[in-house]
């Protein structure tokens, strides 16, 4: 069943009180390829009362950007729970050559008590960094706030500064409170902000390593992503400086400035840092996607153009002829079980998008697909950014001015050749996810509990995917669930294996039998429900 | 047990009257407790005979939980029991969080023993946040004092404090008790005092006049009572205890809007 405006009107929006309504009616819309832009509303604060997915910026700084640095040190100051929730859950994964430098295992919290919020928990954070030195020997360390530091005024960042003067090694402090901003892409900003200010850059590398050397931006390695990603770049000959931040590190990561170009996978929380690496060193940034085999082979064929080196060019098309040869036969089964399905996408700030694509060659069709944070320029592309008004919120995060940098800006390409790039391929832009969308399909922002519900009442998706937060709501209906977070401990869904995985996971969720025991509420409950009245 | 809270701006003299009104009340055979609620600690060191003290988050700090009530209870003038909740130093950590860390340490160390006839809270200036509101949430103390003089940020100070009572009387038992008077000898202050405190609809419970005998007595690290119990002042201070002691008035305030209670000030605060 589709959906209209009236039906949105009436069944959703309908039923919201008058403040509420006013507020969510510029969340939704129904894609209409025929209207030269669609505007929606994003990156605003969630009504208090409505449940929604959006997590904090602790968990945007701490627990996506900074937590999959492997040699870093990651102290959450504050009492326990941030620490213990934000430890591994993304489940970002990372191996070391040097297994005395992998630190993900480690949960390091100052767990302040009674005591340390009436007193103040600065002391107590400089004995743990003197033992976190003393023990681990990380190559850098990091600082997070939580919630009661800010509010008591712990002084962080001094903490931090005197102790790189004391240790010689790199520490730096986030002011990552929770409370900060309207979601968790509040502290990806912080998070962006403090690398870009303190670590990348620190490296003593002026030339890049390979020929064709990039970073790779946005990118976490939930379920060993990267890893693959990697396996097809390295083959194709590419040196990866960095990866920001999944299976990333503090030694890659100060040396980022001497790539030639940066990959940008999840726009959303990433792209503070690209804007800033373009400014300081004339480094450009291109928008990819490695989820889906479409997006894949285009985004290395993009990848290859922008170098223009010959020989990478047919190389790429050699590996993907390969690769395709490979996986097709693999994916022939599925296809059949996925076939004519249909999904709703809800995740993060890039995969809501970047999934639609891998649905649509299983043959799944998107109904409905939305952002938990992300923000006008994820949904309607970067053009729209002159014209995103900062309100109270989004001022709260402070905005990092970068200079070009008198010794290491270097203009990678002749500006003639970036402005003909720029007309075929994403370079420094990102076109957001309405333009991908088809006729009828709904958009939702932040979409909540009641909304979840609702929807999938009307549209009847036969998979929901989302996170955790929201798991469990469509499979008490009956609907599969796949994790688009965490993946549900698989994985990887990246690159060419990775939509095997996918496709594999996705047709289990179709054939379990488990379905068969719950009769969802439409199965025997009325959708609509009205009374016959005398006239 | 009556447990009292004593509020009012900085430097009014809430401390000073406190322990004036409590050696009084000493001297009248009642047994007193003081819980110093300041970050500054100097609630009791008229009754203390000086600033020896040490207080409960001291303590706390450097002895660990494991605290006897005799570390931080020290017995002062008439046989008053003396306790100051200290706090951190000035600009760090969280001197709210303190004052309550130090009540409930109290009360789970027993100092509020049945034959208590008063426990009187010293809290600072202006209830800044939520910890410095804790005597008068969780039915601690039921009667408030502002202590008020005819200055205007006096008043503004105290009718500030009366929005705070109102709240938390709506869902506790506690209620104002009157407006002391600590006297700056302004124009018509009486008047003005009287007429602010029934606007209120509370009272005012003692106008206690500026004397320097009190100066004095600080300087020597006592009370009044204790320095000189002949002095006229002293027996102010015994008025305003047996005012507190006999008083059967307790009421939601009701705090003015800042016209009216500008009007009042154009209406009393003037001598013609």
């Amino acid at each position: 069943m589709a959906i209209d405006q009236k039906m949105l009107e009436e069944i959703i929006i309908g039923q919201y009180p008058a403040k509420v309504k006013r507020n969510r009616r510029k969340h939704i819309l129904i894609r209409d390829t025929s209207l030269a832009a669609q505007e929606i509303e994003a990156n605003t604060r969630t009504i208090p009362g409505i449940i929604t997915n959006r997590g904090c910026a602790f968990a945007g700084c701490k627990g996506v950007v900074l937590g999959p640095l492997r040699d870093m040190v990651h102290i959450v100051h504050g009492p326990v729970g941030c620490a213990f929730y934000s430890w591994l859950t993304r489940r970002n994964k990372a191996k070391s050559d040097d297994p005395g430098k992998n630190f993900l295992a480690y949960c390091v919290s100052t767990d302040m008590q009674e005591g340390d919020i009436v007193f103040g928990g600065e002391k107590k954070l400089n004995r743990m960094i003197d033992e976190v030195v003393e023990i681990f020997h990380p190559n850098a360390i990091t600082i997070s706030a939580t919630c009661p530091v800010g509010l008591i005024g712990d002084d962080i960042q001094s903490v931090a500064r005197m102790a790189r003067e004391r240790h010689g090694i790199s520490i730096t402090a986030y002011n990552c409170e929770g409370y900060k901003g309207v979601s968790q892409s509040a502290g990806h900003h912080i998070a962006n902000n403090g690398l870009m200010e303190h670590v990348i850059g620190l490296g003593d590398m002026e030339e890049p390593p390979g020929k064709f050397t990039i970073n790779i931006l946005g990118e976490y390695n939930i379920g060993g992503d990267s890893w693959e990603v990697g396996r097809v770049l390295e083959e194709l000959g590419y040196d990866v400086q960095a990866v920001m931040t999944g299976d990333g590190s503090f030694e890659e990561l100060k040396n980022a400035h001497v790539s030639q170009l940066n990959l940008v996978q999840c726009h959303r929380s990433i792209n503070y840092i690209a804007d800033m690496l373009e400014k300081k060193y004339g480094t450009p940034w291109l928008k990819v996607n490695f989820i889906g085999i479409r997006a894949t082979c285009e985004t290395l064929r993009n990848m290859a153009l922008y170098f223009g080196d010959e020989s990478l060019i047919q190389r790429t098309e050699e590996v993907i002829a390969r690769e395709l040869a490979r996986i097709e036969p693999l994916l022939e089964p599925y296809r059949k079980i996925c076939e004519g399905k249909t999904a709703f996408c809800f995740v993060g700030g890039s995969r809501g998008h970047h999934y639609q694509g891998l649905y649509e060659e299983l043959g799944i069709k998107t109904l409905l697909a939305g952002y938990e944070f992300a923000h006008r320029d994820d949904y309607e592309g970067r053009q729209v950014l002159p014209n995103i008004k900062p309100d109270a919120d989004s001022k709260n995060i402070p905005e990092l001015h970068v200079v070009p940098d008198d010794r290491r800006y270097r203009l990678k390409l002749p500006a003639e050749k970036m402005e003909e790039l720029k007309s075929k391929i994403p370079l420094s832009y990102y076109k957001g996810m309405i333009a991908d969308m088809k006729d009828g399909s709904v958009i939702v922002d932040d979409l909540n509990h009641k909304e979840t519900e609702e929807l999938i009442r009307i549209l009847k998706p036969d998979i929901f995917s989302s996170g955790i937060k929201d798991k469990y709501i469509p499979q008490k209906m009956g609907v599969p669930v796949k994790q688009l977070h965490n993946y549900d401990y698989s994985g990887p869904y990246a690159g060419f294996n990775g939509a095997v995985n996918f496709a594999r996971d996705v047709s289990m969720n179709f054939v379990t039998p488990a379905w068969n025991y719950i009769v969802p509420p439409w199965k025997n409950k009325p959708l609509l429900e009205g009374t016959v009245q005398d006239s | 047990m009556r447990q009292l809270a004593i509020y009012g701006k900085g430097g009014i003299g809430k401390s000073t009257t406190t322990q004036n009104t409590v050696a009084a009340l000493a001297e009248l055979g009642k047994r007193v407790m003081v819980v110093g609620c300041d970050p500054k600690s100097d609630s009791n060191r008229l009754l203390l005979h000086g600033m020896n003290q040490r207080t409960v988050l001291d303590t706390l700090r450097e002895e660990g939980e494991d605290v006897d009530l005799e570390d931080v209870m020290k017995v002062g003038f008439g046989e008053t029991k003396c306790v100051e909740s200290g706090g951190p130093e000035p600009g760090v950590g969280c001197a709210g969080r303190g004052i309550i860390t130090s009540i409930n340490l109290l009360e789970s160390l027993g100092a509020y023993t049945d034959e208590l006839d008063y426990v009187f809270y010293d809290v600072l200036g202006d209830v800044v946040c939520g910890g410095f509101a804790m005597p008068i949430r969780e039915g601690k103390a039921k009667e408030i004092y502002i202590v008020a003089s005819g200055e205007m940020m006096a008043l503004y100070a105290a009718n500030n404090i009366c929005k705070g009572i109102s709240k938390f009387a709506m869902n506790g038992e506690v209620r104002l008790g009157g407006i002391i008077c600590n006297s700056r000898k302004v124009d018509n202050e009486y008047a003005l005092l009287k007429a602010f405190a029934e606007e209120l609809g509370s009272q005012l419970i003692h106008f206690v006049p500026r004397d320097n005998i009190v100066q004095r007595a600080e300087i020597n690290k006592k009370t009044v009572i204790d320095y000189d119990p002949q002095a006229s002042q002293a027996d102010e201070y015994r008025t305003l205890a047996k005012n507190i002691d006999e008083n059967k008035m307790f009421v939601i305030p009701k705090p003015m809007v800042q016209d009216r209670l500008e009007e009042i000030l154009m209406e009393h605060g003037i001598l013609d």
